[in-house]
């Protein structure tokens, strides 16, 4: 019986012969931890009596979740942060640099074939580039960066057969909606999910991570594809690790498979307040909006900037509405800068904020006021997730987003794109 | 471990957002001020509600979202003995073994608010006195039981040095 993706790195990882249901302790080749749950792990780091990492070229740690600090609480927490990551010589970003999952795999961290940790539950984003990556909490992250090993049970393997590509101005954000509202939140809970077909060899490396890192959002534990020759030339691109694909064999044994035709996918909005109340943007269109947001560790790269740029040029933001812009990297900002995409923006009348996760999590760049509603390109949009749970968050493309905050209602950005 | 209270009912896909805000918990890392909070945005009185050993009790994929260890541990310090649940999303899962808040998996379907249970871990049974009925609960897996009858990943660390499952 041949092995699946995940099954096969959790094997290469433990040196045991993994399979689905098993348990089995596997080395890490990379561990990552946020502000919003470094400070716990780094307590924990100290109550497990530890003094060194097991290795500080393979742990970074970044703020981003509340960057620059918003708070004097806060401030202390990023003083834990960067007192630790000068202490054990471990890599550390810091305000402006970016949102982790960006950084992660921008930097060069992380490979094919390696197994990651990070404590962050949107970890499963490079997932896109062969990585099995899965998010864990503060003490298993503590336990990662002292032991270098986690224990892992094998998951099985949710596999989605993506066949045909997708129409003009239809985005991965919009299929990777579409599949969640198809197979809802709870999914692939324990499942690592395997996107695979022509729609995913169709899209770029950049438009892969957005479906990989909401592989979380129907529970799955990661967001596997193989590696073929865009994976390995953006991999070249940004690491000088060596490396070695893994795919999935055959005759691999899958819990569910499903298959679609994407070909006539239209564009997807997920309504309030869960991110598998999914609906066509024509079901929504014309609902008001008070605040876009593009950005996050799902849409704020190169390419989605470029795609909300190339909407929003020579328009303005209509009144009533706000626009708030945040750069997935200081990388993104510059070369969006070197682009024109930045005055763009600015002339359109949106907010730039640091690049980070900016207003998504709800500690600052941009809360809500009671009764409005926001359409952003993040990947959650629970009650209260942007800072006020009388505030109603809609999901969509960033071309969606761009279309609508020029007309103040949802928008179906189809109308914007020749 | 012998578990004893009363039930508090929620639904289906209870996000850790609910659980605790991100709004409260970048800013500190004192629980018990977090406690306060606990799943306030699904009922403002919960924290006052709860006495000593009180079971949250709640459908399928409880805690999924966020990979946020403060909403075990905001549970734990507002008292609450046990999650009990269909299914639970696998990040919070592990982060309640590894902070020693027991995970009980079972048909919660019939457990209403108010009633009183007793649950047996080891013996893996859920009596529920309120109805007269025993309910089978999905035994844990070793590696997870010895993590938490040990109270968690810190003290299995502080003893072992690093995983031991021997």
């Amino acid at each position: 019986m041949g092995k699946t993706i995940a099954e096969k790195i959790l094997s290469n990882k433990s040196g045991q012969d993994a399979r689905a249901g098993d348990i089995v302790i596997a080395n890490l080749d990379f561990v990552m931890g946020q502000d919003g749950t470094s400070p716990l792990a780094i307590k924990a780091f100290h109550e497990m009596e530890a003094q060194r990492v097991f290795d500080p070229a393979r742990i970074a740690m970044v703020i981003d979740h509340s960057a620059p600090s918003p708070l004097e609480g806060v401030s202390e927490l990023h003083r834990q942060m960067r007192s630790f990551a000068d202490q054990q010589a471990i890599h550390f970003y810091d305000i402006g640099d970016g949102v982790c999952h960006q950084l992660v795999p921008e930097q060069g961290h992380v490979v094919p074939g390696d197994l990651v940790i990070g404590a962050d539950s949107h970890t499963c984003t490079y997932g896109a580039i062969n990585v099995f990556s899965t998010g864990v909490g503060s003490t298993d992250l503590a336990a990662g960066i002292i032991a270098g090993k986690l224990w892992f049970k094998v998951p099985e393997t949710f596999k989605f057969q993506l066949n045909g590509r997708l129409p003009r101005g239809v985005f991965s954000k919009d299929l990777i909606l579409y599949l969640i509202g198809d197979v809802t939140a709870d999914g692939a809970t324990y499942m690592a999910a395997e996107y695979t077909g022509e729609a995913i060899a169709d899209l770029s490396v950049e438009a892969r991570f957005t479906i990989s890192n909401m592989a979380i959002e129907m529970g799955a534990k990661c967001g596997l594809m193989e590696a073929d020759e865009k994976t390995l030339a953006w991999v070249k691109a940004h690491s000088r690790k060596g490396f070695a694909p893994v795919s999935a064999d055959n005759d691999a044994a899958y819990a569910r498979v499903k298959e679609y035709d994407v070909s006539r996918l239209e564009p997807q909005v997920a309504k309030p307040h869960t991110v598998d109340n999914v609906a066509p943007v024509g079901e929504v269109a014309g609902t008001p909006i008070q605040q876009g947001v593009i950005g996050t560790c799902t849409n704020g790269r190169i390419e989605d900037l470029r795609i909300a740029a190339g909407i929003l040029q020579g328009k303005k933001i209509k009144r009533g509405t706000r626009l708030v812009v945040a750069p997935s990297s200081r990388q993104v900002l510059l070369q969006a800068m070197r682009e024109g995409l930045i005055e763009i923006f600015v002339e359109s009348g949106a907010a730039l904020v640091t690049p980070g996760c900016g207003p998504c999590v709800g500690t600052h760049n941009g809360v809500p006021s009671d009764g409005e509603n926001v359409i952003s390109t993040a990947n959650r949009n629970f009650k209260g997730r942007m800072g006020n749970n009388r505030a109603f968050v809609y999901l969509g493309s960033p071309a969606t987003v761009a279309a609508s905050v020029i007309n103040g209602e949802i928008t179906d950005p189809r109308n914007y794109i020749d | 471990m012998h578990l004893k209270g009363k039930v508090h009912k929620f639904g289906n896909d209870v996000n850790t957002d609910y659980i605790i805000s991100g709004r409260y918990k970048f800013k500190t890392l004192d629980m018990k001020e977090l406690a306060h909070h606990v799943m306030e945005d699904l009922d403002p009185d919960f924290y006052s509600k709860v006495q000593q050993g009180d079971f949250i009790v709640a459908g399928s994929n409880f805690g999924c979202g966020s990979s946020r260890e403060q909403a075990p541990l905001a549970i734990i310090n507002a008292d609450i003995s046990a999650v009990i649940a269909k299914s639970f999303a696998r990040i919070f899962y592990r982060n309640c073994i590894n902070t020693g808040l027991p995970v009980i998996e079972c048909d919660t379907d019939q457990i209403q608010a108010g009633d009183e249970l007793e649950v047996d871990l080891e013996a893996g049974v859920l009596h529920n006195h309120s109805q007269g009925v025993d309910l089978k609960i999905t035994p844990l897996p070793p590696v997870m039981l010895k993590i938490l009858s040990e109270g968690g990943l810190v003290e299995h660390f502080k003893k072992h040095g690093t995983f031991n499952f021997d």
